[in-house]
This record gives structure tokens, sequence and C-alpha cells, in this order.
């Protein structure tokens, strides 16, 4: 199963990014092989709709579950249908590896 | 350009995909049922609301609560009739799915296919929903 984490850096020691649409990296965590992967979020700047343009970009990537700080109401609703998880967490201090080594 | 349409909220989607008639002579003729159309049908008539509670539980003006209601009326009508197969179809629902808040690790999240009443973070069972008004 794919987890995407969203992400303020590239590598696991960044700290993990409250926003969803604008996270700079999506680190996606594969928990067959243990895996990571950190690809850039092209809508971190985007003027509009980077909320969808993310939540597209998450149901491409096929991932289950995602976790981020909160999503917004485009967002939400994209996932919802595409019966993605969200999971919401409110500490912006913890790390990506702390993160993953929570869910493992 | 007409007004958006408001997504109308369905509190649980109808539990089968269709019904079928039988003994009757072949055809192919099909009717589709919207979920918000099967859930206003359930409101009004085997709920018993009137349609001003039924339609402020669906986010939606009694109007637009009647209107719904009177197309689902006459599809089922319509199907009956011509004894034509009901399918079950999306619509412009908006599902009023859970949210949970782990009260150990204070995680919150939602159950798109909820078989499990674990925490997806910690995997404890202390998960409790929440009630969300937006």
């Amino acid at each position: 199963m794919n987890i995407v984490i969203t992400s303020t850096g590239n590598t696991t020691d960044s700290k993990f990014d409250l926003r969803f649409g604008r996270a700079a990296y999506f680190c996606v965590y594969n928990t067959h092989d243990q895996s990571t992967k950190f690809i850039e979020n092209e809508n971190a700047e985007a003027q509009g709709g980077a909320g969808t343009k993310s939540a597209e970009k998450i149901i491409e990537l096929d991932v289950k579950r995602v976790i981020s700080g909160d999503f917004g109401p485009k967002a939400k609703e994209l996932l919802d249908k595409f019966k993605v998880q969200m999971v919401m967490l409110d500490d912006g201090n913890s790390t990506i590896e702390a993160i993953i080594n929570k869910i493992s | 350009m007409p007004r958006r349409r408001r997504l109308r909220k369905v509190v649980a989607p109808p539990g089968f995909k269709g019904y079928k008639p039988y003994g009757h002579k072949e055809n192919n003729r099909m009717v589709e049922l919207n979920y918000e159309e099967y859930e206003a049908i359930k409101l009004a008539d085997y709920d018993i609301l009137n349609h001003e509670e039924a339609s402020k539980l669906m986010g939606i003006s009694r109007a637009t609560f009647a209107r719904i209601y009177e197309s689902a009326r006459r599809k089922i009508a319509k199907a009956l009739v011509e004894s034509s197969e009901i399918k079950t179809v999306f619509g412009n629902a908006h599902l009023d799915n859970d949210w949970f808040l782990c009260t150990s690790c204070h995680a919150r999240f939602n159950q798109p296919e909820s078989n499990t009443n674990a925490c997806p973070i910690c995997k404890t069972n202390n998960i409790e929903p929440i009630i969300n008004n937006d």
C-alpha cells in the first residue's frame, strides 16, 4: 500500500508539512518494501486550484492514504470520491521519519 | 451560466445496485435513480419526515427537495408501469461520511472503506466520531 505524507523538504529528516495543496514535497511511502520516494509538488506556488491539482496527482499515484495537516474542501471532496483515506495531524514539528516510524 | 448545483447530502447510499422486474416480456429499459432521489424517498416516505425537515437534513431548500422527491416518484412509477429495471447512480450526492478522532495520538481521519476500528497512525482502538458540520 502507498501512503503519501506531505513534507517540507526532500529527505526523511524534513519536517512534516501541515498544508496539503501547497506542500513543498509529497513523500510516497510504500508499506511493502518500506521505501520512500519524494516528489516535488509543482502546484506549491500555484495561484489557485492547488488543492484540486494535488488531489488529482495523489489519485494518479494510486495512494490509499494521505497524511497532512488539513485538507481544503475541494481536495476533500475529490479524495473522498476516490476513496482515499485522509489523516490529519496537528504536529508540525515532527519529521517524516518520525511519522513513518509511527505508522509502520 | 446556470447556478451551480449544490451537493445533496446523503447519509447512507442505497444498499443495492438496482432492482429488476421478473415475469415480464424481456426489454432493455432502464431507469436511473440518483442517490439523492433514493435519499428523498427514504426521508419522506420511510422516515416519515415532512419536506421542511428532510430538506434541512440534505442541505438543500424545501423547493429543491420537493423537486427531487417528485422526480424520484416519477422515475419509480415509470419503472413499475413500463416494467423496466431501476439502477442507482451517484448523481449530485455528497456522502455524509464519518470523521474520527484518535484520543491517543490526536490524529483525525476518515474511513472511506470502514472495516477496521483502529487509528491509522498508532493502531489503537481509542477512536471516537467527530460531528462535522462543514
